[in-house]
């Protein structure tokens, strides 16, 4: 056994990037909860999101775009969501289990010309003089644009609901919708919006491992990403800043348990493993006692004849 | 197209199918651990049964399945093969042997193959092939090249076939760099691009210079490309894409010319229950180029050793070595038995940590 060869530095840094595409997930996914949509389609929109910005990357060439085409491709997807629930009133959570395998099954006849190919590198935010600084530099200053994305969206997100009108709106709706829609708000094209935003965010996180974490295209290779992402929103009891430090915690065990490996300390695979579901099932516990709770409408259908 | 077009070409193609099994066509089955295009393991089967299409053209048929998980659903995927006529069925990895076995069972007049594994029946044959052979050489290279003296290896599952490449690799390496250490981790996994990047990236970032795989993606090669400075292998493909980076040499799975083989004996009624584990000498193991960032003085012994691997006159278990715990295995000159080496389950004296149970 020998810890001093993990540098906590690199683990950090290693961290904050194993962490990005649940963190991009599950803001997004936070903001469709907070609306009062349950979308289980998290996996699927994130793979699909994979490929498409992977797709769109090899095309043009550009990372940029990739990502852009990879938040399109997660609306799109999610839109179908959106129909089928907020038009046809389906029940949302089988509609987002099946959107999960419809966009898993999707993924792999698209990407099927795009195994074997490797995507132009994202390129890393350099920052002159701060990544120079030594351990912080390396932690804090030395990754690319999506990191910092990401963590900006939260903060964005975290705003918007706390001060904006707008997220008070969304958070109405979330709720109690019929108090919303008796106020004359658009209910219906207020979560349509924020199914969408959700959407678009999963394709991002996608995106974020087929073009940068691994970067390649294979199949099924969010490989559970999806529901964590899910869980980590229940983890956060629906707080924007709890997503923020429950993606690190997540996203850092993988990492913790590598490292571990590397340095000869034997740790049963299986328990890392499990262990985020495990934690959220504590804090669904201890949050029976807590006042902080899930959205009152949470997951309900909403007709305005009702 | 119009749909009564459609329907029409789906009788046709319904009506080939059934009248296929009449003409008495051979039909090979192959299930897959990863997809096809993994670039890896899986792609090199696939090689093979491309292979074996080319050859002998009208008179097979074969099918596959890619991504079977290893467990029940293998035996489900197996069983379907079999029902719907395979006459010879592949399985391509290690975890696919109880399954096979059972299966087998159920089906005497089905040929089964299994990869890897060691448990054979009337009707099951096992091959695998002496990748522990080419693992000597990419430990002779890893020890020449590494500067931090310590390489990574990244392990799928802690079974014999894997160890030994572990130990083979680590003996070779050893022999040119007394200094040199291995770093091991296991991924649990044969094929999960993201998790075999984490892995290569942590092993890179705790001094690793040099990355060693057994899993069969070629994730660990584009970390260590993004990482810089960092060599690699190729694992059961060439892996030629990364050739220009990290990439300076490979070990190549042939399985081609036994599947061919195979299902010959098939065709004519020779088949027979075998063990077959051949490695560079017969083929099975190729060494891929060894490209220019290795020095030629490296390079020569490379292809000397290999030389030697092939003809028999160098064995890549040869004593003395000992145990992990310092007890002696091979005394001076002695060589490993195939049973040993079948079910190897302890490192060699030097390689620390605990093999996980």
């Amino acid at each position: 056994m020998d810890l001093s060869a993990i540098n906590p530095a690199l683990l950090l840094a290693s961290l904050l990037v194993a962490a990005t595409p649940i963190l991009l997930a599950g803001i997004g996914e936070l903001v469709v909860e907070r609306a009062g949509v349950l979308n289980l389609g998290v996996e699927g929109m994130m793979i699909t999101g994979a490929i498409c910005g992977f797709m769109a990357t090899i095309l043009t060439g550009s990372p940029a775009l990739g990502f852009v085409f990879a938040a399109m491709g997660g609306a799109a997807l999610s839109l179908l969501f959106a129909l089928l629930t907020q038009y046809a009133l389906a029940n949302q959570v089988a509609s987002g289990l099946a959107l999960t395998l419809f966009g898993l099954g999707l993924s792999s006849l698209l990407g099927q010309d795009y195994v074997g190919l490797k995507p132009p590198s994202t390129p890393q935010l350099d920052i002159p003089l701060l990544s120079d600084i030594p351990v912080l530099g390396t932690v804090l200053f030395n990754h690319d644009m999506v990191v910092y994305f990401g963590i900006a969206l939260v903060v964005a997100v975290w705003a918007t609901l706390k001060y904006s009108r707008l997220g008070l709106i969304l958070r109405a709706v979330g709720e109690n919708h019929d108090a919303a829609h008796a106020l004359g708000y658009k209910v219906v094209r207020i979560r349509v919006f924020a199914i969408m935003f959700g959407g678009a965010c999963a394709g991002l996180g996608g995106a974020y491992i087929s073009l940068v974490r691994v970067p390649q295209w294979t199949e099924g290779m969010t490989a559970g990403a999806g529901w964590i992402a899910l869980a980590l929103v229940v983890f956060a009891s629906w707080k924007p800043w709890r997503v923020l430090l429950g993606a690190w915690l997540f996203g850092g065990i993988n990492v913790l348990q590598l490292n571990l490996q590397a340095a000869g300390v034997a740790i049963p695979v299986e328990y890392l493993t499990m262990s985020p579901y495990i934690i959220t099932i504590l804090v669904l516990v201890i949050m029976s006692a807590d006042k902080s709770r899930a959205p009152a409408s949470l997951g309900r259908i909403f007709h305005a004849s009702s | 197209m119009k749909l009564t077009h459609l329907f029409a070409t789906a009788a046709v193609a319904l009506g080939m199918a059934t009248s296929a099994i009449a003409d008495d066509k051979t039909k090979v089955g192959f299930v897959y651990v990863g997809p096809v295009g993994d670039g890896g393991w899986t792609y090199e089967h696939n090689k093979g049964r491309l292979a074996v299409e080319a050859e002998f053209g009208d008179k097979v048929e074969t099918v596959f399945v890619e991504s079977v998980p290893e467990g029940a659903d293998a035996e489900r995927v197996m069983t379907q093969m079999a029902l719907q006529g395979a006459d010879l069925i592949f399985t391509t990895s290690f975890g696919y042997m109880d399954p096979t076995i059972n299966v087998a069972k159920k089906f005497p007049n089905v040929k089964f193959e299994h990869a890897t594994g060691y448990k054979t029946a009337e009707n099951v044959s096992v091959y695998s092939a002496r990748f522990y052979e080419g693992r000597a050489i990419q430990g002779h290279i890893a020890g020449n090249l590494t500067e931090s003296n310590i390489i990574g290896y990244i392990g799928s599952f802690p079974i014999p076939e894997v160890i030994r490449g572990i130990n083979s690799a680590f003996i070779h390496a050893r022999k040119v760099n007394p200094d040199v250490e291995f770093k091991i981790v296991w991924a649990y996994t044969w094929f999960d691009p993201a998790k075999e990047a984490d892995a290569a990236k942590v092993l890179i970032e705790q001094g690793a210079d040099v990355i060693l795989q057994h899993t069969d993606s070629t994730a660990p090669l584009a970390a260590a490309a993004a990482a810089g400075n960092v060599f690699g292998f190729g694992q059961a493909s060439d892996m030629a894409e990364f050739k220009d980076g990290p990439r300076v040499s490979s070990i190549i799975d042939d399985w081609a010319p036994y599947y061919i083989a195979r299902t010959k004996a098939v065709m004519d009624g020779t088949w027979e229950t075998m063990s077959t584990w051949d490695g560079i000498g017969a083929g099975m193991v190729g060494i891929g180029e060894i490209t220019d960032k290795v020095p030629a003085t490296v390079k020569a012994e490379a292809l000397a050793l290999k030389a030697a691997l092939a003809d028999g006159s160098y064995h890549a278990f040869t004593g003395p070595i000992n145990k992990q715990d310092g007890s002696a295995w091979l005394a001076e000159g002695e060589t490993a038995d195939d049973g040993t080496l079948a079910g190897m389950s302890f490192y060699v004296e030097g390689i620390e940590g605990d093999i996980p149970q």
